[in-house]
């Protein structure tokens, strides 16, 4: 009983079993994503506009956030299965500078791009205060989901999986 | 029926070395859940302080991103710097030690759910070595913007 309690103790303070996040209210229901352009980590710009026609799942992290770093090696595996049709991964780092980001990117083996967000950003898109937060943008631009807080990644494989099959 | 003692020293190494693993574990430090429910105050109770004449004001300190920070954060508070940094923890401690240790104090950062925030459990440990007696740490159980900006309660923007 007392090898049980203890497993139980340490199982319970594991990084593990986040709470699944709610779906939070859209920016505004089928909007079009703010665009931005913003620095990836070698220091290129991204504009988000030139991914339409792809799927974007785009991604506000920090490296100091347990639940957002839970999800990552998840949105890799989702990147590698379904980028050849027309999914792409953008993380937007919420972290205070690129350094620590760097580190984590190679350390993670992420393959998908990350730029440094700022306030500004986080005000484009209602307000990120609290991570992690996670948008569905369609081929055609416009918001389909957002979730707050750490989701599991089969409702994101399954949101994915419709927005793809729209050509 | 007794216990060989060859398996009793087997469980109880196993005993302590789980506790240690989970003890040892960075998740295990930064639980905010350790905090006692006696150091927390809630939004309510805060905002009520804040918007009371007779209260006393306590010196509010966001100990988390400072990109969320920017956003929004609760009015006359001030931004230190995560604590769950060895910088962050500094700056804290350098704001805090001119000032009387009955000095009221509220720690708080909002950034993700509750049990996995870095930053408040690190920064009420720092005040209390340093003797502080009278600080809450805010009780956020989702993030900043769940729990205080979509229920009304006041925000300022900038730094």
């Amino acid at each position: 009983m007392a090898l049980i309690a203890v497993a139980g103790l340490y199982f319970t303070t594991r990084h593990h079993g986040v709470p699944t996040g709610t779906r939070g209210k859209a920016i505004a229901e089928q909007s079009l994503a703010p665009d931005f352009s913003l620095p990836d980590l070698s220091g290129q710009k991204l504009d988000l506009s030139s991914y339409r026609g792809k799927v974007v799942l785009l991604d506000f992290w920090a490296t100091w956030c347990d639940p957002c770093r839970e999800e990552i090696p998840h949105f890799v595996e989702l990147q590698n299965r379904y980028g050849g049709q027309g999914l792409q991964i953008i993380g937007v780092s919420m972290d205070d500078g690129p350094e620590p980001v760097r580190d984590f990117y190679q350390r993670f083996k992420m393959n998908y791009p990350v730029v440094m967000g700022n306030a500004k950003t986080g005000e484009l898109y209602g307000g990120v205060l609290g991570l992690p937060i996670a948008f569905l943008i369609g081929r055609d631009g416009r918001v389909s989901a957002k979730h707050i807080g750490a989701t599991d990644i089969s409702v994101f494989e399954s949101e994915i999986a419709t927005l793809l099959r729209v050509k | 029926m007794s216990i060989p003692v060859k398996f009793r020293q087997m469980l109880l190494v196993l005993i302590f070395g789980t506790v240690a693993i989970a003890v040892g574990s960075p998740a295990f430090a930064y639980q905010a859940s350790l905090i006692p429910a006696s150091r927390l105050i809630n939004p309510d109770q805060l905002v009520k302080i804040l918007q009371s004449a007779k209260s006393e004001k306590p010196l509010m300190t966001q100990v988390g991103s400072h990109v969320l920070y920017t956003q929004a954060h609760i009015p006359g508070s001030e931004y230190i710097g995560p604590a769950s940094s060895e910088s962050g923890l500094q700056s804290l401690r350098k704001r805090v030690e001119s000032l009387p240790r009955n000095k009221f104090i509220v720690l708080y950062c909002g950034c993700c759910p509750w049990s996995h925030c870095p930053n408040v459990k690190p920064a009420d440990d720092a005040l209390r070595a340093m003797g502080f007696t009278n600080v809450k740490v805010l009780h956020i159980p989702g993030n900043f913007g769940m729990d205080w900006v979509e229920k009304g309660f006041p925000v300022a923007k900038g730094d």
